[in-house]
């Protein structure tokens, strides 16, 4: 009995040792932005304030990018979800010798380094005209999002049973129908983390928005705080631990949402269960 | 009955996907193969020629390219293979006897570092490792030297960067693995004698194989494309002495305006990217 103690106090110690390390950062954003004066390093401010949020709380600065951030981010989870429930309903129902291939590349896919098609995404953008869009920035997000999204949905609907969508047909239900009436609301949880999911995803990313957007007024919140410490000269550390705070709320919130079902579990999706 | 329900009329639903997969990924890759062989520039000059294997070639010869390729290694050994692997196992391992605030404590804070979007972490971490940042104002209470890490040391800097961000998906995966594992089996191996040490090094760790493999496949192939980070932090710099092959690869193709060149880095980039995926893929054996 003692061993155990003293095996599960070594383990607390050494799992503190690591939060502190992993919260020091964290801290630091917390502190820095309610402190007028704020640094670079962790430290109580003098005073507290919420200057850096009301600063920082403009068209310019915060609104304009994040409403860039809804609509190119939103824009895309709605493109992904929809053609990745559409395209997950057939491999799911029917085996045929063309899913496995199917599947198996879209596994594939979902390893590939999608930093590396940047470059060559940029010159096909210049020649088909899409460079510098919203949508066409979006339509490439919600793009490299679609093989994971496709797996995980798939995986989703495997846990359907078939036979409400055979009583359906029976009734003369479509083939579209069945998807939309039966399947869907069925895994109404499993639907929930692929959006969720997704959109997390679409939200931090930078290197995508980086390059396919050029003008400000465009940019979303991801690419507009790299400018903001970036290009201003003297930062002002406090403001912009405020707007990082704000721009990552949304993904924490959500996060939070989905986290029991996302658990250890999870394992993005048996895709990595195996 | 309809057509759509037979036939070829039901894979009608994959074609969005499909055709979204095809137009912006399989084009862009199949574009990517085809002005990796020209001299394409951004600026100045008249259409493209194809050259062959030059890009290749100058690559090989590029003392910029062999020291983007050895950072690649110290940074996805370091951070990936060594530090988020390692530490995310150590963290399942140890949250499995810990007691439960602690437990849930930890977990929160690794997993609110992993959710936070790239630029917000790549910025906290510019902050702790700089001259006047946290690390330093730590090392000073401790009386330990200080210095100015993004300079002397860049690619460990964004290497412990990347650690941070990126320990939650192995904590989770091993979380998942050693969960996994009935008790009666370490129960009897303690009750036979066996160390702590031994029973982790002869029971556990071959009963999650599979995971170790999983996950060191999954962090190496995430942290191969890693670029926001390493750019919010560094630039690639000082010099080129953080450039992975991302930075490299984008400092080429918009800083220099080679774009035929800065191509042929990422089609390499692609090319080992692919390597990894297919040996994943038959260490999994998926069954679909």
């Amino acid at each position: 009995m003692r061993r155990a103690t003293r095996a599960r106090l070594a383990a607390d110690g050494a799992l503190l040792l690591t939060a502190a390390a992993f919260a020091l950062p964290l801290v630091w954003l917390a502190l820095s932005s309610v402190d007028a004066g704020a640094d670079l390093r962790v430290r109580v401010p003098s005073s507290f304030t919420a200057d850096n949020f009301d600063a920082v709380l403009t068209d310019e600065i915060t609104f304009t990018p994040m409403l860039n951030s809804l609509l190119l981010c939103g824009g895309a989870t709605l493109l992904t979800v929809v053609c990745a429930a559409l395209a997950a309903y057939p491999l799911s129902r029917h085996r045929s010798r063309f899913s496995r291939p199917y599947l198996l590349t879209i596994l594939f896919t979902t390893c590939l380094p999608i930093t590396a098609v940047m470059v060559p995404v940029y010159g096909l953008f210049v020649q088909v005209n899409l460079i510098d869009t919203t949508y066409g920035t979006g339509l490439f997000l919600a793009t490299s999002q679609l093989p994971f999204s496709i797996w995980l949905m798939k995986n989703f609907m495997d846990g359907v049973p078939l036979v409400l969508e055979e009583a359906a047909w029976t009734d003369g239900a479509s083939y579209l129908q069945t998807l939309t009436r039966v399947v869907l609301p069925l895994m109404g949880p499993g639907l929930t983390v692929v959006t969720i999911y997704t959109f997390i995803q679409l939200w931090g990313n930078f290197f995508v928005p980086f390059m396919l957007i050029l003008s400000p007024e465009q940019m979303p919140a991801s690419v507009s705080i790299f400018t903001f410490f970036g290009n201003y000269g003297s930062v002002i550390y406090g403001r912009l631990a405020a707007f990082s705070i704000l721009y990552s709320a949304p993904v924490l919130v959500l996060y939070v949402l989905i986290a029991r079902r996302l658990g250890g579990g999870f394992a993005l999706g048996g895709a990595v269960k195996g | 009955m309809s057509s759509t329900r037979t036939g070829l009329g039901r894979w009608v639903p994959i074609a969005p996907a499909t055709l979204l997969l095809l137009f912006f990924l399989a084009g862009p890759i199949g574009y990517c193969v085809w002005i990796a062989f020209t001299d394409t520039q951004l600026t100045g000059a008249s259409g493209s020629d194809f050259v062959g294997l030059d890009n290749f070639r100058r690559a090989f010869a590029d003392a910029g390219f062999r020291n983007a390729v050895l950072l690649t290694l110290v940074f996805t050994f370091v951070s990936a293979i060594v530090g988020q692997n390692t530490l995310g196992l150590a963290l399942a391992g140890l949250m499995r006897t810990a007691s439960r605030p602690v437990r849930t404590l930890t977990g929160t804070l690794v997993i609110t570092a992993w959710v936070l979007p790239e630029i917000v972490a790549a910025f906290l971490l510019y902050a702790f490792f700089r001259r006047e940042g946290t690390l330093n104002a730590l090392l000073d209470w401790l009386h330990l030297p200080s210095q100015n890490w993004l300079f002397t040391l860049p690619i460990l800097a964004v290497s412990f960067a990347n650690v941070w961000r990126g320990t939650a998906f192995s904590m989770l995966i091993y979380s998942a693995a050693l969960a996994e594992i009935p008790r009666d089996i370490t129960e009897a191996a303690e009750v036979d004698g066996a160390s702590g040490p031994r029973r982790i090094w002869h029971i556990t760790l071959p009963m999650i194989r599979r995971s170790i493999g999983t996950n060191l496949m999954l962090n190496t192939l995430s942290t191969l494309s890693v670029f926001g980070l390493i750019w919010a932090m560094t630039r690639g710099g000082p010099g080129n002495r953080s450039q992975t092959l991302p930075v490299f690869m984008y400092d080429q193709a918009f800083q220099k305006s080679l774009i035929g060149y800065g191509t042929a880095v990422a089609l390499l980039l692609l090319l080992v990217g692919s390597l990894f995926s297919v040996v994943y893929l038959r260490l999994m054996r998926v069954e679909v």
